[in-house]
């Protein structure tokens, strides 16, 4: 347990990057907190929380991607631990509704204005 | 003397027959012409609604004497607790809040039996008896599971307490004014299905529906600005929306409420696309009550946790079904039927109204789709996945940007044909002035691609609404500025109003994402560090007790260019009933920026604690954008036309 | 027909929900079933300079079984952990998560204890590699080395005797 504190006292107090901070939490805010009621990795206060940033930390001074970390994490956790869905065809229905949505009500929207019953002369005619 | 919470329980269960009579006697009138029992319909929503306020007085009677004989007192308040809070702990639980839920309910309907006079008889005895359907099932609901009044013996000494997270002024206000719009929603429902059993849709039914509309829209947006703001202020990490399932419950409606507004619009100035129309007036209530559903049942993970209960889940399931299902129903049957009206060529107010209505459709069904997704796929059995801000945030701005930039136009298109031409030489200059702001703007601080896009979106509403509104009185035929104002409707600034209020929430989030910065750090007394430009000094910490909570609270010294401006006290409180621990974070609140300070925990002994410091640039304005959109809401639904007197006048002359 | 569209989305969107009602949406399965378990060494509880691997358990099925002193669950499945120990059909090995030594041995001495050795996973950084999100969790180990079964949460006697020893007899054979 003290080695835990030493290590959060060095490195909140050392001159440690603060765009090092930065992408820890940046990439923090993406992941869940898996033991919480829907909070992210950034905000929650669990014990795993702070483990998991500790870990998360320690990966990017070791010079890890963030994707060499989500990798990391979904190994071990799954998918549930993203909180953007990954790509893949479980979730293809989900990243292309919104547009087949606006599309398809755009398309609709403009059948139903071509095949209106005019009572007046139209555009150009 | 009967105790009151016996007084209660009675006044429920005599509310349900009355409901249940409410429901029976004006349909089967209206279908039948039977005029005694479409009367009935006034007098049995008014008598519901007195009962229901009997029912409700009576829990909070008994959170504020300390009852606690009565199990929901118990688990939610302690005698510690401060008068204020045990009142508003009456809705501070699953049992209280949907008898909340019940008593906006029966207001509304007592509220229609009011302002309907005018309407003919069969339109409020079907609308009033829909609103009994709906009391219907959601008192039983109460009294088979979820009962208020359910006791407990032997009476504990004390009480649970009421979370902590809850004893604050925002839940005072909060669910109330949310409720309000949430439940409100169901007067246009029962509107779009009484027009549907009667099979009268003509303009008047979408006249009538439209203030209702608007103030249930009113009070939705102050209920979900609340709630953010709350979240904000309580939750200690300084976010303002999640996009949690409890959100996206109340989000929802919002956005088919707004997308219905407009389309009421277009329905009531040109007749067409009525049974668009009243589609999204069910759709608005339905996902109102999907909403209830989704919080309550606990298929959802969310931080705003009901007690949950899968039971209780299924009974909201069948009652949701039996509701929606059935409206739905009759739409299908009913709505072919639906004569259309006037055309309009594809570039219009109609169709930019109508464009609207695509893009926010399609914004409610991405964020509907996104909350249960989850549900989906495990039910599939194909694994456990989550959908969070990364998704729902990279959605709604790529759907909303474009009604954004819809919203500068729409106003100033003309009705039934408008010319393109025409409208660019009418928007050239806000459009450069938008780019340009958008473009120039953020290299005061930093270039960000999404800065610009809010930057522009929002300097372009604000520009064409000045415009239209310069070029408007211009065109008036009176002289003087205040005459001039005068000649324009309330519907119109109300317009002008709520869209201005959206320009400004964008300004305040586009700009607290892309500028907010923060610091998670360990400082010791006396220490200090720099957070966007400001410098926060660790000075002191001292004890502190409260009413019912024991606290550590730390003092805070900011400094701005090396001289003190603000002294900031951000504490964590122990609850004494609930053992509960809180952080409570001190917030310096201002136009331009709020600076944001929590405490965290000790370590090394507790001489030195951990903060999280934050900066976030205007987001204030995020909710005053909020507060001008309800403003907008309630300026538009006291336009005149909707005074009883100027509508009997214009009953003689039709 | 275009107007049937609505009630045809909403009926499919309840027949998820309601099949939703029956699912705990809290329990996450393990993207470890039939991997190979992660390697570690750690130092035994009982003889703090002594590592042990799980390697040295090739060729047997086993049961590793997560747990600590402040976790209050863990005492609801410690009878059941014990029947399984004196039954014998599988040898309990026990993962000491984010605990500390002389508590744990404590704990041990005043509850009985059913694993053939522990281990000290001081700062949970082995149970991170087995997706270990909350104790106690319980791994079902084969002959190879491949994780075949997670239990999440405490163990019952339903999941002991319609899962857990089933698969063992299945694995053994």
């Amino acid at each position: 347990m003290n080695t835990i504190l030493l290590y959060v006292v060095l490195l909140s107090s050392s001159g440690s990057d603060a765009s090092l901070d930065q992408r820890v939490l940046e990439l923090s805010r993406q992941l869940r907190c898996l033991v919480c009621q829907n909070e992210s990795l950034a905000d929650s206060q669990a014990d795993l929380a702070v483990d998991l940033r500790r870990e998360i930390r320690g990966q990017m001074i070791h010079g890890k991607s963030d994707d060499e970390i989500k990798t990391f994490l979904t190994a071990r956790y799954g998918d549930f631990v993203l909180y953007r869905p990954p790509f893949k065809p479980e979730t293809y229905v989900l990243w292309f509704a919104p547009a087949l949505l606006v599309c398809g009500g755009f398309f609709a929207l403009m059948r139903i204005i071509r095949t209106q019953p005019h009572s007046h002369c139209r555009r150009g005619l | 003397m009967p105790d009151v919470a016996t007084i209660g329980n009675f006044s429920l269960i005599t509310a349900l027959i009355v409901a249940i009579l409410q429901a029976a006697l004006p349909l089967m009138g209206a279908s039948q012409g039977k005029s005694t029992w479409m009367s009935a319909a006034v007098r049995l929503a008014r008598c519901q609604f007195i009962l229901v306020v009997i029912a409700f007085l009576s829990l909070a009677y008994c959170f504020a004497a300390n009852d606690f004989s009565v199990l929901n007192v118990a688990q939610n308040s302690n005698s510690e607790l401060p008068l204020n809070y045990r009142l508003a702990a009456t809705w501070g639980s699953h049992e209280g809040s949907i008898l909340l839920w019940i008593l906006m309910l029966a207001f509304w309907s007592a509220a229609v039996s009011i302002f309907t006079r005018h309407l003919a008889k069969e339109v409020v005895a079907r609308v009033l008896g829909v609103m009994g359907i709906v009391s219907v099932g959601f008192l039983i609901f109460m009294l088979v599971t979820s009962n208020p009044f359910t006791r407990l013996i032997p009476a504990p000494a004390d009480g649970n307490d009421l979370n902590a997270l809850l004893q604050d002024p925002g839940m005072v206000v909060h669910p109330p004014m949310l409720y309000m719009g949430y439940v409100g929603f169901s007067v246009a429902f029962a509107f779009a299905v009484a027009a549907l059993l009667g099979n009268r849709l003509d303009a008047s039914w979408a006249r009538w529906s439209r203030p209702w509309t608007l103030i249930a829209w009113t009070f939705l947006t102050c209920g979900i600005a609340l709630g953010s703001y709350w979240s904000y202020y309580v939750q200690g990490w300084g976010g303002w929306w999640f996009w949690d399932p409890v959100e996206n419950a109340s989000f929802m409606p919002w956005l088919a409420g707004t997308a219905l507004i407009h389309s009421l619009v277009v329905t009531e100035k040109r007749g067409a696309f009525k049974a668009w129309t009243v589609l999204l007036a069910i759709a608005a209530f339905s996902l109102s009550l999907l909403g209830t559903f989704l919080v309550r049942s606990g298929v959802l993970i969310s931080v705003h946790a009901f007690a949950t209960d899968p039971k209780r889940g299924i009974v909201i399931l069948c009652f949701l079904t039996l509701i929606i299902g059935g409206s739905l129903v009759l739409y299908a049957w009913r709505a072919r039927q639906i004569r259309s009206g006037a055309s309009f060529d594809a570039i219009s107010r109609e169709s930019l109204l109508l464009s609207n209505n695509v893009l926010l459709t399609a914004a409610a069904g991405s964020v509907l789709l996104g909350t249960v997704y989850p549900l989906i796929i495990d039910a599939l059995n194909l694994g456990k996945l989550s959908v969070g801000p990364p998704y729902f945030n990279s959605v709604f701005v790529a759907i909303m940007s474009p009604a954004m930039f819809l919203m500068g136009i729409g106003p100033i298109a003309k009705w039934r044909k408008a010319e393109i031409p025409e409208l660019v030489i009418r928007l050239r200059w806000a459009l450069a002035i938008s780019i340009l702001a958008g473009i120039f703007i953020p290299f005061a601080v930093k270039w960000k691609p999404l800065v610009t896009l809010g930057l522009t979106l929002s300097f372009w509403i604000v520009a064409t609404i000045c415009f239209d509104l310069v070029s408007k009185l211009k065109s008036a035929q009176t002289k003087g500025i205040v005459q001039r104002l005068r000649t324009l409707p309330r519907n119109y600034y109300g317009m002008q109003l709520a869209h201005f209020g959206v320009a400004i929430s964008i300004v305040g989030i586009t700009l607290v994402t892309g500028y907010e910065s923060q610091k998670d750090l360990l400082m010791r007394v006396g220490e200090s560090t720099g957070v966007g430009g400001y410098v926060f000094q660790f000075q002191d910490l001292s004890g502190v007790e409260g009413p019912n909570y024991d606290a550590v609270r730390a003092g805070v010294d900011v400094f701005q260019n090396g001289k003190q401006i603000l002294r900031m006290q951000p504490e964590v409180r122990s609850y004494h009933a609930s053992g509960n621990e809180l952080k409570n974070a001190a917030i310096a609140g201002g136009i331009f920026r709020d600076l944001y300070v929590t405490l965290g925990e000790p370590l090394e002994e507790g001489t030195a604690w951990t903060f999280r410091i934050q900066h976030k640039p205007f987001v204030g304005w995020i909710w005053a954008g909020a507060v001008f959109m309800a403003l907008g809401g309630a300026l538009a639904c006291s336009d005149r036309r909707y005074k009883p007197a100027a509508s009997s006048a214009a009953r003689k002359a039709a | 027909m275009k107007f049937a569209v609505p009630i045809l989305i909403f009926v499919t969107l309840v027949i998820f929900l309601g099949f939703g009602l029956r699912r705990d949406p809290r329990l996450l399965p393990s993207p470890l079933i039939d991997r190979p378990a992660p390697a570690f060494q750690l130092m035994r509880l009982d003889e703090p300079n002594r590592p042990f691997s799980p390697t040295e358990l090739r060729g047997t099925v086993w049961l590793l079984n997560t747990w600590a002193s402040w976790c209050v669950s863990c005492r609801q499945e410690h009878p059941l952990l014990l029947a399984l120990a004196r039954s014998g059909v599988v040898p309990v090995y026990g993962l000491n998560y984010k605990d500390k030594r002389t508590d744990a041995l404590e704990w041990l001495k005043s509850m009985g204890n059913p694993y053939i050795l522990n281990v000290q996973d001081a700062d949970g950084r082995v149970g991170m590699d087995y997706g270990v999100y909350g104790v106690p969790e319980t791994y079902l180990i084969d002959k190879t080395g491949v994780i075949r079964f997670k239990q999440i949460g405490p163990l019952t006697l339903e999941s002991i005797e319609k899962t857990i020893l089933p698969l063992v007899r299945n694995l053994n054979s």
